[in-house]
């Protein structure tokens, strides 16, 4: 992860891996806090066009990372969207100039829990400023002024990713032209909150956390924080999913042992979500970033009606959701277009049949795939890109 | 907003002459809200030669991701149900092609498009053509026509009218009839301004353009 210096003029910031210090720059909480100084990493992919105007912005979910496409440089996997992004592909490379940051309060190179403290007293640890989704939009706001970019004609996410489109739209709707909230809500649901709480108490539960302060005591809360990653899990999947993949199927065993093993498929299918997940993700940020998700209600913010949110709004939307997905159900999303309609936004949405769950977002959905093709080539002649 | 069933119904030959008819009736640049519209076959004509700034509210998810994968401004959504969501006045013509009889509440949907916007365009497989009076006088059986292909058992057709029928539903709800154009074995005829019973006799369907009037 190169770091690069803040003058503008710098090509290398335009391209590729890329991380930026920004000093002074001020950035006010919404719990009154100011950060003076971030870091902002991001990557990017294609090029920006002459006039700026091809720029889509790519919002990534909770656990994810700037590495939207191309190989991530720790696992050496490809990233999480490259099925989406790349030349030819409905985020087409070729025609657009994609970023994509990752999230402040996150662990993959952005100013989080992970980062030192100004006055260089160790790392941040619980220290770290409570966040909102809108907190992490006017970081990615910093971002753009740093690039010196104007505006997006695109603004896409899943999932989190999804709640910062909308943030992007509804805050700073001057700057969007396009967005697509994909498998979100414009808040977070009681039983998503519930869930959450059930991951942040596991690893306020375990041992090693030291009160957040782990990093001290040369420990990680693995435990709690593999067990909040396997709840988690099984809220991105849909029973039918699970059925279809592990059954009761027993895992290299003939019968169930009468203990506590993994006899079953599932269980050792989770252990190893939970135990992988440790490996790559920081337990404070994994508190900080469902915190800020929780704590997301864009109608709260304007009165109680979301539709006031969006009032005036010019930003055309395309909102999709997934059939199977219960922890951003299409409820969520038929509410939101409803407010869309009130608002008099030009809105498309869709609904994708997958028994894949939440997840489906991630993964291969040909019709995804027809949507977005088809909502971006006719955004794209409207704003004269093609 | 209407299942192939039924958009089979409106069919006078392989194309909806009525569509072509409609749009030409719209404004070029003007607001539009097209309701059942389909797999977008209409909004396409608004959108590219009317470069109207057109939406569309469709039942079936399969139609509205073709509308979608075209890149035409759809949602999915019933006219029986989600008209109310939609802003006083939000677009300038609001249009119901063949659907009107597939609805729950005919008589609320119209009300809720005047509001919606202050001029309607519908168009309407009409029930008092003679074909279907005879097929009912002389055998004694549901019609099956053109315009009403399917069987009564399967039809989404649930409330279909006469045109006479259908203007004085216009009358109780204070919607002025500005033109009717009815259609019969594929060719268009203007009626002099409100159909009588002769149209009422002879149209296989019409296209009708409503004005809202004081309430």
């Amino acid at each position: 992860m190169g770091n690069t210096d803040q003058t503008k003029d710098s090509e290398k910031n335009l391209q590729g891996i890329a991380s930026v210090d920004l000093k002074n720059v001020g950035l006010r909480l919404d719990n009154g806090e100011v950060l003076d100084d971030v870091t902002l990493s991001y990557r990017t992919f294609g090029q920006l066009n002459k006039d700026k105007s091809n720029v889509v912005l790519i919002c990534h979910a909770l656990t994810l990372d700037q590495h939207a496409a191309g190989d991530n440089p720790l696992t050496g996997k490809p990233g999480w969207w490259s099925s989406l992004v790349g030349p030819g592909l409905p985020i087409d490379t070729d025609k657009f100039f994609v970023i994509c940051q990752n999230v402040i309060g996150g662990c993959a190179g952005s100013t989080g829990p992970t980062s030192m403290k100004p006055d260089g007293s160790g790392v941040y640890g619980i220290d770290f400023p409570v966040l909102t989704i809108a907190d992490m939009v006017r970081a990615q706001n910093l971002l753009l002024d740093h690039l010196d970019i104007p505006d997006l004609f695109c603004v896409i996410g899943g999932s989190m990713g999804g709640m910062q489109t909308l943030q992007w739209a509804a805050a700073h709707g001057d700057r969007v032209f396009s967005a697509i909230p994909i498998a979100t809500a414009a808040r977070h649901s009681s039983q998503n909150i519930a869930f959450h709480e059930v991951g942040r108490q596991a690893v306020l539960a375990d041992p090693d956390f030291h009160a957040g302060a782990y990093h001290q005591h040369d420990a990680r809360p693995r435990k709690g924080l593999a067990v909040a990653r396997m709840a988690a899990h099984i809220t991105y999947l849909s029973e039918t999913a699970l059925q279809r993949k592990f059954g009761r199927n027993l895992q290299d065993r003939e019968a169930v042992t009468y203990g506590f093993e993994a006899d079953f498929q599932i269980e050792s299918y989770l252990r190893h979500q939970g135990m992988s997940f440790v490996e790559r993700f920081d337990a404070n940020s994994y508190l900080y970033i469902t915190r800020a998700m929780d704590y997301f209600d864009i109608a709260a913010d304007h009165g109680g009606s979301l539709a006031e949110a969006f009032k005036g709004t010019s930003t055309r939307f395309c909102v999709v959701s997934f059939s199977s997905d219960w922890l951003f159900p299409t409820s969520e999303s038929v509410s939101l277009v409803r407010a869309l309609n009130a608002a008099g936004a030009n809105v498309s949405f869709v609904e994708i049949e997958s028994d894949k769950g939440h997840d489906a977002f991630l993964l291969n959905e040909p019709e995804m795939y027809t949507t977005l093709n088809g909502f971006l080539r006719a955004a794209a002649r409207d704003r004269g890109l093609s | 907003m209407i299942d192939p069933k039924a958009s089979a119904d409106g069919n006078l030959g392989n194309k909806r002459i009525d569509l072509e008819l409609i749009a030409n009736m719209v404004e070029s640049g003007s607001r539009v809200l097209d309701i059942g519209c389909g797999t977008g076959e209409l909004l396409d004509l608004l959108v590219e030669q009317r470069h109207a700034d057109g939406r569309g509210l469709e039942l079936s998810q399969s139609g509205v991701n073709a509308c979608v994968a075209r890149g035409l401004p759809v949602v999915q959504g019933n006219a029986d149900t989600d008209l109310s969501y939609y802003p006083d006045d939000g677009f300038d013509t609001v249009i119901l092609s063949q659907t009107l009889q597939a609805t729950q509440r005919p008589r609320e949907v119209l009300h809720e498009m005047s509001r919606i916007g202050p001029r309607l365009i519908v168009s309407i497989p009409n029930f008092g053509h003679w074909r279907v009076r005879a097929h009912l006088a002389l055998n004694g059986r549901m019609p099956e026509t053109n315009a009403l292909a399917s069987s009564w058992y399967e039809t989404a057709n649930i409330h279909l009218c006469t045109l006479l029928d259908f203007t004085d539903l216009c009358d109780a709800l204070g919607l002025k009839v500005e033109q009717c154009i009815t259609l019969t074995n594929g060719k268009a005829k203007q009626s002099a301004t409100r159909p009588g019973a002769w149209q009422n006799l002879t149209a296989e369907q019409a296209v009708f353009v409503l004005r809202r009037g004081a309430f």
